[in-house]
């Protein structure tokens, strides 16, 4: 009857302390699935430059080598590796279950688990020089 | 045929692209350990190779694709004001077509 007024105006007391939101693991790997998109989106550019830089001539390539083994861009490459490797196993995992695999709560909440923790290890495998 | 509804079109789009990005990404991988070019020559004869440059090609506009509506729909979720919801459309739309060009330009430039 008053729906937009309800819509608006509602006076009930809204909860948004974060601290006392619980987090299943399932949202978790949700949110981190989105937060790595972003960060490889944000990266995109500095990859052109490079890629542009390195098809241009010798030296515009041993730049590029470079840049790329410099410390700024190794902190960098931690992060990526990261938002790379949990974005490909959580979309991965995303296309299974559009395909009815793992649907089920239990196994959605294993594979979830699965996805967050291999990430984790392939950044360690990378920051201790065990991967790459 | 009526086209089919906007939302599932892109869910489609978002997951067929995901699985060229996935697949050639693990192809490159494949290709770096494997192969690993040291040399500016060899850098850029691995992208001159007719498979190499067209699988390259195919990758950047699929990832455009796919980076377009995983921000699009991150951006319809987080910002409700229209007017800035629209500016961000532009500016990620301005910022992707400009990746587009300037990685599609490296590519024909080894050739």
């Amino acid at each position: 009857m008053h729906q937009s007024q309800d819509m608006t105006t509602n006076r009930r007391p809204v909860n948004l302390n974060l601290l006392r939101f619980r987090f299943p693991v399932v949202a978790v790997l949700s949110i981190l699935h989105r937060f790595s998109g972003v960060i490889l989106l944000f990266t995109g550019l500095l990859t052109c430059w490079l890629l542009s830089i390195s098809v241009q001539s010798e030296t515009g390539f041993a730049r590029a080598v470079a840049l790329i083994g410099s410390p700024p861009m190794r902190w960098l490459g931690i992060v990526l590796v990261w938002a790379f490797t949990h974005h490909l196993l959580a979309g991965i995992r995303y296309l299974l279950i559009d395909l009815d695999f793992g649907v089920e709560r239990r196994q959605a909440r294993i594979s979830a688990w699965i996805v967050n923790l291999t990430a984790l290890l392939v950044t360690g495998g990378y920051v201790t020089g065990v991967v790459l | 045929m009526s086209r089919p509804a906007h939302g599932l079109y892109s869910w489609i789009v978002q997951r067929l692209s995901a699985i060229y990005l996935a697949v050639f990404i693990l192809y490159v991988l494949e290709q770096w350990i494997f192969a690993r070019a040291t040399t500016y020559e060899q850098w850029k004869a691995w992208l001159a190779s007719p498979v190499n440059n067209i699988g390259m090609g195919v990758f950047i506009v699929t990832l455009l694709l796919h980076a377009w509506i995983g921000a699009r729909d991150i951006l319809m979720d987080y910002v409700h004001n229209l007017g800035l919801r629209l500016t961000l459309f532009a500016l990620l739309i301005l910022v992707l077509l400009l990746s587009g060009v300037w990685a599609l330009r490296s590519l024909v430039l080894v050739l």
